[in-house]
């Protein structure tokens, strides 16, 4: 018994550090060197200062921004510091409630639209963080933030062409658009078109 | 279910049983008794081990040894988590500056790793140091997934062996599972992971400023008793960092399912692609399959491994695919509102609460079915939102038992446990001893099977009544009605079984929870494995009985219907009435 606890304590010591120490070590040294980008959070850079990550979604409510899938963290929506979903239930009128108003505040910033709201763009992602929505909820959203911005649907349609992709290897997955990097160009767009203008 | 769901499932079986042959033989050479060219290539860092621990790596324990060898490794492994979480405040690598974690969350945190169940009770980007997650929770990754390993080649070598005393040497085991096969294959993947965009670093959050800012409210009550309500500005992000890539690599290849971050593998930085979803399932089953293959191989007939595969694969596909469908189908209680939920070219529709767009319905539900078939308990969806129908096959996939792959190791030992009830049932049927591989099972072996079957099963039972009579258990709950129920009955089947996965809903991190669901932990892990090494000891020094007329061969499609059948009555007979008033009650409301 004695025999076994010391070979217990001390197998345990070696496989921690092992297991604990030399190989996140080795993993990481492996992952700075062949993935930099990735293994530090893909960050969006933008004149040498981090604008977001390409994978984690913000909070958009603004007309003339794509919004992103609705998001459950507290306190507020795309805390990246505590991913969580809604936990809802489907049965829940909580849920229900929830989908209503999300469905008019969609209405209320683009009236007139009424065709059927894709139901990622209404209902809360698993980790509230989504960076992505369906490229119906995309196509949904287009011609409000053409008008928004007195872009033409053609324009803004040629963005959301360029941030969407299809399913990973032609079938894993669901297709999808980027919402903040579909976002950050359009306001670049925006800003190189009005310097055309100051050329002009 | 459209066409890519069903292409999904298929490409990912086909992946995995490609991929079982090869891990399969692997592992063979990895836990053969003689020297082989796998144990040679790290036979010095192996005997460098031994030398330091004073283990002499060729004594042979009988089952008793090996058990308590085992039991007190693990108790050694939960007191040391234990401490860390207690004290993680003064220690380095902290840069969050995070506090002591509470005792009964500790307690809780440290039986779950190290049972291999990794129920989360906190949020890991908000409680736990890095030092923390890498010299506690990682290595108990490790360790828990080497030990159920460890513990299912001796079980095997029960079978394999004739007239012997000795199951192997559980520090061999433990230290050749960890060395030669969870080390590298995490290795691997965790540069998969990080191609993928998974972070990798040490890095304290990063801040980033939003593109549009926003506010929020919070109301709280002032000393006169009136509400005072506070917008606070929202124009940074912090976006969590640190070392996740080579604990999510441990998490899904040692069927942990701890996730680095609270929303698990749901969140874009631990689980960023369609592609990185398709390694991590496949991560999932790969050493649990490819044990079956191993199993065969080392009983001499490799038929028999297949035998317990396919009867495996039997149970999953059906439940896996009535999973997809009633999430593509959606959730009955939107319908009527103007939403478009019919899969389209642009978009997965189905019931996308709790889903993320890249995983759509097929990659969702698939791993929702894989991580319960295993007892993973990662997940990428959040399963307290899935429909009722959907939300029942994971519940019952754990509640099964844990043997449809189920854990590294302990899936397999806990199916031929199982196994071992059919050819008895099936030798009651014919009036013959009944034999399983060609040792006779008498009742010591059926007292030690009927054991490691019943015990969970009497867990969930049990805990779920007491969870639903105590005003603390209930406290917990985060949804009305029937679905309240089904949070408290998948919470204590997910302990019971040591998955780990949760409706999430459920508030359980109370004293009450963590104790309970503690309790739950440890009395399915370890009782079930010493019954199963118990059951071995006995095998083991058994002669081997000829084949004969009498004998029923184990290894046809007739064995595997039985098996699964008796899988099935098993977990239906337990279950049933208690789904009935979870998640059967809650779909029958929902149709009205």
């Amino acid at each position: 018994m004695s025999k076994l606890l010391r070979q217990s304590f001390c197998l345990l010591l070696v496989m921690t550090i092992i297991t604990g120490v030399l190989y996140p070590l080795a993993a990481t040294g492996l992952a700075q060197l062949i993935f930099p980008h990735q293994a530090n959070g893909s960050l969006i850079v933008k004149d040498g200062k981090p604008v977001g990550s390409a994978l984690i979604g913000q909070s958009f409510t603004d007309p003339k921004y794509f919004w992103g899938r609705p998001s459950a963290t507290s306190p507020n929506a795309y805390n990246a510091s505590s991913s969580s979903g809604s936990n809802l239930g489907p049965t829940n009128p909580a849920l229900t409630d929830a989908v209503k108003q999300r469905i008019a505040a969609l209405r209320a910033a683009d009236p007139g639209n009424t065709a059927p709201v894709p139901v990622d763009l209404v209902t809360a992602s698993g980790s509230g963080l989504d960076p992505q929505i369906s490229p119906a909820a995309a196509q949904y959203q287009l011609a409000r933030v053409a008008s928004a911005r007195g872009l033409s649907a053609s324009q803004v349609q040629a963005l959301v062409s360029e941030y969407t992709e299809g399913r990973q290897l032609g079938m894993l997955g669901e297709p999808r658009v980027d919402v903040l990097q579909l976002n950050l160009a359009l306001d670049s767009q925006r800003s190189t078109s009005s310097s055309h203008r100051g050329e002009d | 279910m459209t066409t890519n769901d069903c292409l999904q499932i298929a490409v990912f079986l086909i992946v995995l049983l490609l991929l079982v042959k090869p891990v399969g033989s692997y592992m063979a050479l990895v836990f053969a008794d003689a020297p082989n060219r796998v144990t040679r290539l790290g036979g010095r860092i192996e005997r460098g081990i031994y030398r330091l621990c004073g283990i002499s790596h060729s004594e042979d324990m009988g089952w008793k040894r090996y058990a308590l060898a085992m039991l007190l490794f693990n108790v050694l492994g939960v007191l040391v988590v234990f401490v860390l979480q207690r004290v993680q405040q003064w220690l380095p690598l902290n840069p969050q500056h995070f506090g002591a974690v509470s005792s009964d969350s500790a307690m809780n945190t440290a039986i779950s790793f190290a049972s291999n169940t990794n129920w989360q009770g906190y949020a890991g980007e908000s409680t736990m140091s890095y030092l923390t997650q890498m010299l506690g929770l990682a290595v108990q990754n490790f360790l828990s997934a080497a030990t159920g390993i460890a513990v299912l080649v001796a079980v095997v070598r029960g079978f394999s062996r004739r007239s012997a005393k000795g199951l192997g040497n559980f520090w061999v085991d433990l230290t050749r599972s960890t060395l030669y096969l969870l080390m590298p294959l995490s290795l691997l993947m965790t540069v998969l992971l990080v191609s993928q965009g998974v972070v990798q670093n040490f890095k304290p959050y990063v801040d980033v400023p939003v593109l549009q800012a926003s506010s929020y409210a919070t109301t709280a009550k002032d000393a006169a008793g009136h509400d005072l309500t506070t917008q606070t500005a929202v124009t940074t992000q912090t976006l969590p960092m640190g070392p996740a890539a080579s604990q999510i690599a441990i998490k899904q290849l040692g069927t942990n399912g701890g996730g680095f971050f609270n929303a698990n593998s749901a969140h874009p930085y631990e689980n960023p692609t369609p592609l990185s979803n398709f390694i991590e399932m496949l991560a999932i089953f790969l050493i649990p399959g490819g044990l079956c293959y191993m199993f065969g191989k080392q009983v001499g007939d490799r038929r028999q491994g297949w035998a317990i595969l396919a009867t495996m694969l039997v149970i999953f596909i059906p439940l896996t695919i009535g999973l997809v469908a009633a999430e593509q189908a959606g959730n009955p209680a939107l319908h009527g509102l103007a939403i478009d939920a019919h899969a389209s070219a642009t978009q997965a529709g189905g019931n996308m609460e709790g889903k993320e767009t890249r995983f759509g319905i097929a990659s969702s539900g698939l791993f929702a079915a894989i991580t319960t078939a295993a007892s993973c308990g990662a997940v990428n969806a959040m399963h307290d939102s899935l429909t009722p129908l959907g939300g029942l096959v994971p519940m019952w996939l754990m509640q099964l038992g844990e043997v449809i792959f189920g854990g590294v190791g302990s899936g397999l030992y806990g199916m031929l446990a199982f196994a071992v009830v059919a050819v008895f049932i099936a030798g009651l049927m014919v009036g013959r001893t009944p034999e399983y591989l060609g040792k006779k099972i008498e009742a010591y072996e059926m007292k030690m099977a009927s054991l490691a079957v019943l015990l969970p099963c009497a867990l969930v039972v049990i805990c779920t009544a007491i969870a639903v009579m105590v005003p603390a258990g209930v406290a917990g709950v985060a949804n009305p009605g029937a679905h309240g129920f089904s949070e408290i009955l998948y919470a204590v089947s997910s302990a019971s079984n040591n998955n780990g996965s949760a409706f999430g809903g459920l508030s359980a991190n109370t004293p009450f929870w963590n104790v309970l669901l503690g309790l739950c932990m440890f009395f399915a892990r370890f009782p079930l494995a010493i019954a199963m090494l118990a059951m071995a000891g006995s095998l083991a020094s058994k002669r081997h009985v000829p084949e004969s007329a009498g004998t029923l061969p184990t290894h046809t499609p007739l064995f595997v219907t039985l098996l699964a059948c008796v899988v099935i009555v098993v977990g239906a007979l337990t279950f049933l009435p208690a789904l009935a008033l979870g998640p059967i009650a809650e779909q029958l409301m929902s149709a009205h």
